[in-house]
């Protein structure tokens, strides 16, 4: 998804995610209306389907790499049963995004940016969510390291099984995705009903 | 780890701001138990000091001043009563023990009692306890003295020591009683009153030092030699005493008593009870106990006020953590609880901190006040209904958790998925 600034996307993503409800319209997920349910149950349901990654700033500082990507499974029994071992999970997500087991238990704060994301990817992907909401996650992110950014993730989701919705102003990105939205356009389309 | 392993981990991160904040607390916290704390320690070792004693009879005074300079050697007499008066209290059937004293003279700012001998047998402290010899035993010759348990400790005395009386209370003496040096026959046992910080002379001996001292300062010459003085102990005895304390046989009569003693006609006397003269001391000093009080209370409000800052302060920086945790699937409350445990657990941590270190002050006062007050401060944990309080104080530190708490979950529900810095 593309989109200008100020075009909607993070009011997109609220959305999608459960935090705000929408003046009118209904969103559906997994043939569940969200839009019908209750703010803890809308929690409980981000804490179970949803993965996020933010542009940056995903992790707690103050916490080692592990304890970073294990975050989701505190909040979600559903998502800690779906990880199995959870620490084992957190392991083998950390692995597979190519970050080396020497920094798994170093401070968040302590590694480069580009790290950063991975682990922020690891953490969307734990316990195999339906769905992971990535809100720009490689402008931070010079051009080669976005592209093995996005190797590692698509590889990930799909490993997972998951869906991704990634919001990026980045058109060179779209041919890397199944499919393709520009909120500009569907603003206009909203403006002409 | 749980949530409230996760609120751990993020206090560490912000440890110095969180230390802070607790000390501050402990601080104020620690003055509060404190003043109460002194406060009834403080009046426990007064009374401790005169429960034995029924009535205290000296010279027409106010009430308060008589019970300072008699019992606690602070200020002075201003009159004496006579010796007769002293017979006649000594004689009345409902006077079970009377024990006359002498004050006036000093040793190296201890004071110094003429008393009589029945002072080691009838003076009673605290829970009813007589006083114990730790080494030795009360005077034989006329020239022995009895010295209290701190004036050995401090003094360094040991039985046999000779020492020499100063006339006068004062620390610095210029005139002394050189010429009848006295020899340590015995040290009472630490009783944690005045009468650990005095020394005992029989009054035969404190008239027979002041022989020739009738003007106030000593005649040349007129000193009564020692040898002499011992041969005519048994005429010695001294025109006029300082104060008079007298247990009753029924306690009963010592409002009858009192009565007369401040209606005797011979001389102008003042009877009190010690208690009861307690009492209104306690009025005058309250006051100030109130004000003590109330900056201690005023300083907790303080404390607390700090940490609701610091809470404050830290929840902007703290709003890209919040917005971490709430993307990955934590609720409102469970956001606000973390505010609210963390307030709770630095106001727990003060509370402690506060006790101990009152704890701590207390015995490192408790010396000083021993040395320079005779006053036995002992240590105490907070009463039952101080905890009630420090437990209130915590309520309200759980409180003013609440304050951030409500703001991190509404601004938690604004800022949505949004990480702001």
């Amino acid at each position: 998804m593309f989109g200008p600034s100020g075009s909607g996307k993070s009011t997109l993503l609220a959305l999608v995610g459960g935090l705000i409800r929408p003046q009118s319209g209904k969103i559906r997920f997994r043939g569940q209306e969200l839009t019908g349910l209750g703010g803890a149950a809308r929690d409980r349901f981000r804490a179970e389907h949803l993965g996020v990654i933010f542009q940056q700033f995903n992790l707690l500082p103050w916490l080692d790499l592990i304890g970073n990507v294990m975050l989701p499974c505190r909040f979600s029994s559903a998502r800690a049963a779906r990880a199995g071992d959870v620490k084992q999970a957190s392991e083998q997500l950390l692995a597979a995004m190519g970050l080396a087991p020497e920094l798994w238990h170093r401070r968040a704060d302590s590694i480069s940016v580009g790290q950063q994301q991975r682990v922020a990817a690891a953490r969307a992907l734990i316990g195999r969510p339906a769905l992971i909401l990535a809100d720009e996650p490689t402008s931070a992110l010079d051009h080669d390291r976005r592209l093995d950014f996005l190797e590692l993730l698509f590889s990930q989701v799909e490993a997972a099984n998951s869906a991704l919705l990634f919001v990026s102003h980045d058109r060179e990105l779209a041919e890397r995705f199944d499919r393709a939205v520009d909120l500009t356009d569907l603003n206009e389309a909203q403006s002409r009903i | 780890m749980n949530l409230l392993g996760l609120a751990w981990r993020s206090l560490l991160n912000r440890r110095f701001a969180v230390v802070l904040t607790v000390c501050t607390i402990a601080l104020s916290i620690g003055l509060l138990v404190l003043v109460e704390q002194l406060r009834s320690e403080v009046r426990q070792g007064f009374y401790r000091s005169v429960s034995g004693v029924d009535l205290i009879v000296g010279s027409r005074t106010a009430p308060v001043q008589l019970l300072l300079y008699s019992v606690f050697g602070i200020g002075d007499a201003t009159n004496d009563i006579s010796w007769e008066t002293y017979t006649q209290l000594k004689a009345l059937p409902e006077v079970d023990w009377a024990i006359p004293m002498a004050l006036g003279d000093s040793h190296r700012g201890y004071r110094v009692l003429g008393i009589d001998r029945s002072f080691f047998d009838h003076y009673r402290f605290g829970d009813s306890e007589t006083l114990e010899f730790e080494a030795g035993e009360e005077f034989a010759d006329l020239f022995d003295v009895v010295i209290g348990a701190q004036v050995a400790r401090q003094l360094g005395y040991d039985l046999g020591d000779q020492i020499v009386l100063a006339h006068g209370s004062g620390n610095v003496s210029l005139q002394g009683h050189d010429e009848h040096p006295f020899t340590i026959t015995g040290i009472l046992a630490p009783t944690g009153t005045p009468v650990d910080q005095q020394l005992y002379v029989s009054l035969q001996a404190h008239r027979a030092i002041h022989i020739g001292w009738e003007r106030g300062v000593q005649m040349p010459g007129s000193a009564i030699d020692p040898d002499v003085a011992r041969a005519r102990a048994d005429e010695l005895r001294p025109d006029a005493v300082t104060a008079i304390f007298l247990g009753l046989t029924a306690r009963a009569a010592v409002f009858g008593l009192q009565r007369r003693v401040n209606e005797y006609r011979a001389e102008a006397l003042s009877g009190i009870m010690p208690g009861i003269t307690l009492q209104q001391l306690w009025r005058i000093t309250g006051l100030a106990e109130q004000v003590l009080r109330v900056v201690a209370w005023l300083v907790v409000v303080t404390g607390l006020l700090g940490m609701l800052t610091v809470l404050l302060a830290t929840l902007g920086e703290r709003r890209r953590e919040m917005a971490i945790l709430r993307a990955n699937g934590a609720r409102p409350w469970q956001i606000s609880g973390l505010l609210v445990f963390e307030a709770g657990l630095i106001a727990a941590a003060g509370i402690a901190g506060g006790v101990v270190l009152a704890i701590v002050v207390q015995l490192t006062a408790a010396p000083w006040l021993l040395t320079h007050f005779g006053l036995h401060v002992g240590l105490s944990w907070p009463a039952a209904w101080q905890l009630g309080v420090l437990g209130l104080i915590f309520i309200a530190g759980l409180g003013v958790g609440v304050i951030p708490a409500a703001m991190a979950y509404r601004r938690t529900l604004a800022d949505g998925m949004q990480v702001r810095t």
